[in-house]
């Protein structure tokens, strides 16, 4: 399992989770779930495209994220979102479908898109997930105060110059290429489940946004590396085990949540019999 | 001319007649059922209801059952699971969604790898996802229309009220309208829907019925009545023009193979709500946008 063939899915993976627990955290926070799941999906159809031209995946994923950012943030000037967002997202995975029936070996090729293919992974793989990984959590750390603010309290970040409509595309633009990059190795499908489900377990442990940011990347680590080890043994696909350990984060997060809850309202009721 | 528009034989095939009837009431039952969701902004559940018939599509085809009937038991299951831990609070709403359609998408990935597994056809996957019209078997044909005269009859009878929960649910409950249970119904009626035009363009793209011709519609008519019926016929000249295109496509390059019928569907549908979008002095969004950032999903 720690063989040096696996070497590349492992440190694949970890970058992966520290992307999707860095931005999950900012998806789950803003309600931007619906764009976390568009953007990497359509990417898929750039993908598919660039295979057919016969360059490098990475060129047409990154084309595509970037398009997909800004289709959602620009159509959202005038309509609703959420319209938006499926709209941006049913075209661009129209385009995919085109491509995809295109192309001569497509059923696997959309399949390993689709749901990833994260064993024998080669360095030219890993190398631009890396990078854009670490540029991608730079910026999110750099603009960490405003973008916080802009998400918990959008007028108040307005009033003190914070212009929501260029944070949301900035934010946009960071999640898409961040987790766009991972599509080839995760799969299009399956980078949502490890952005939100963490993300959502993390944000019902705690309300300090630090806090809870290191424990959306601590519990995305966790997930990815069981679901390595998991796939390994099992032969199964990773994205299956990535879906339900993140689902049970999520259910755990809550059930924790709630325990706490009825503990603080027993100790605040058994408070105020006592001063009364 | 018209030779050139109309392939020779594409009125005389019997695939393309069960394709042309069963597309269009498909295509009128998502156009109105998605009228309402997007007044009510659940975009985003109907997409993840879409997603999550693509778990009950692997599965039925991993067990050898039509695919439809594993579109439709997997939407209803998931609207009931998601109506269950998701209806009381605005907030978080959203994110169970994800958390529901994130282990959906896992189980897929498991049915279809196991699926090709156990046969060798590859092309499966890309049935399940992208959809083919032109492979609905006669057989189904009687249940997706009853199933399409369910999802639309349940909408039409709730549509007074529904409207009313959806604007404003407060006045609705104050009226003594049971707000949950006709949120419930709802969604069970998108769930069928989502199923529905699963078949003809895939489970992924089944959204681009819901919301297209409905996010159209309403930029142009005045009234959720006149909304809904310009929505119709959307959606069904966008699914009769796809089909024509994709039966016309099997001589357009590069493989003389057929070009995908969601793409053309996808396109039309989304030209058209495009040209609403940027037509001069039209409307600005149809509904007053409730905070964005609080619940994409609400079931307001």
């Amino acid at each position: 399992m720690f063989s040096s063939f696996m070497l590349n899915t492992w440190i694949a993976g970890t970058a992966v989770a520290v992307i999707a627990g860095v931005t999950g955290f900012f998806a789950v926070l803003r309600g931007a779930t619906f764009a976390a799941h568009a953007i990497p999906n359509g990417a898929f159809a750039g993908a598919a495209g660039a295979t057919l031209l016969g360059l490098n995946p990475f060129v047409g994923l990154a084309v595509f994220s970037v398009a997909g950012a800004l289709g959602i943030a620009g159509l959202s000037r005038r309509a609703r979102s959420d319209v938006a967002t499926a709209l941006t997202f049913v075209m661009m995975l129209g385009v995919g479908a085109l491509f995809v029936s295109w192309s001569t070996q497509y059923a696997q090729e959309a399949y390993s898109l689709l749901f990833g293919e994260v064993f024998g992974v080669s360095a030219d793989q890993v190398r631009p997930i890396v990078v854009l990984g670490a540029v991608s959590v730079a910026a999110i750390v750099v603009m960490f105060r405003p973008l916080l603010l802009s998400s918990a309290l959008p007028e108040v970040a307005e009033a003190r110059g914070v212009p929501p409509r260029r944070m949301e595309l900035a934010f946009l633009l960071v999640m898409a290429l961040a987790t766009s990059m991972t599509v080839p190795v995760v799969g299009a499908l399956l980078m949502f489940s490890l952005m939100i489900g963490p993300a959502a377990a993390a944000r019902s442990l705690t309300a300090r946004p630090g806090l809870a940011m290191t424990l959306s990347v601590v519990i995305a680590l966790v997930t990815v590396w069981i679901a390595i080890a998991a796939a390994y043994q099992s032969n199964w696909p990773l994205g299956f085990f990535v879906g339900v350990i993140g689902a049970a984060f999520f259910l755990a997060g809550k059930a924790w949540s709630a325990l706490t809850d009825q503990a603080r309202s027993k100790r605040g009721a058994n408070r105020k019999i006592l001063s009364s | 001319m018209f030779r050139y528009i109309v392939e020779p034989g594409f009125f005389g095939s019997g695939p393309v007649h069960i394709a042309l009837a069963v597309g269009a009431v498909i295509a009128v039952t998502s156009a109105v059922v998605g009228v309402f969701t997007v007044t009510r902004g659940q975009s985003f559940a109907g997409h993840s209801l879409a997603d999550i018939a693509t778990t009950g599509g692997s599965g039925a085809f991993l067990v050898g059952l039509n695919q439809f009937w594993g579109y439709l038991a997997f939407g209803a299951g998931a609207a009931a699971f998601m109506e269950m831990i998701g209806i009381q609070r605005r907030r978080g709403r959203d994110v169970a969604t994800g958390v529901v359609l994130g282990a959906a998408l896992g189980l897929a990935a498991l049915f279809l790898y196991l699926g090709t597994q156990y046969s060798s056809t590859t092309g499966a996957s890309f049935t399940i996802l992208f959809g083919s019209i032109f492979v609905i078997t006669s057989s189904t044909v009687p249940a997706l229309i009853v199933s399409a005269l369910l999802a639309l009859g349940t909408v039409l009878v709730l549509a007074r009220v529904l409207l009313l929960t959806s604007l404003s649910p407060d006045l609705a409950a104050a009226r003594g309208v049971p707000v949950r249970a006709v949120g419930a119904a709802f969604l069970m009626a998108l769930a069928i829907s989502v199923a529905l035009s699963a078949v003809i363009i895939g489970a992924v793209l089944s959204t681009a019925l819901l919301i297209g011709p409905a996010a159209t519609a309403l930029r142009v008519a005045k009234g959720p009545v006149r909304a809904a019926a310009v929505a119709a016929g959307i959606g069904v000249a966008a699914t009769w023009l796809g089909t024509l295109l994709a039966y016309d496509s099997y001589y357009w390059p590069p493989h003389g193979r057929g070009w995908p019928v969601s793409f053309f569907v996808v396109t039309l549908v989304t030209g058209g709500y495009l040209i609403s979008y940027l037509r001069p002095g039209g409307k600005p969004a149809e509904t007053p946008a409730e905070p964005e950032h609080a619940c994409s999903v609400a079931l307001c």
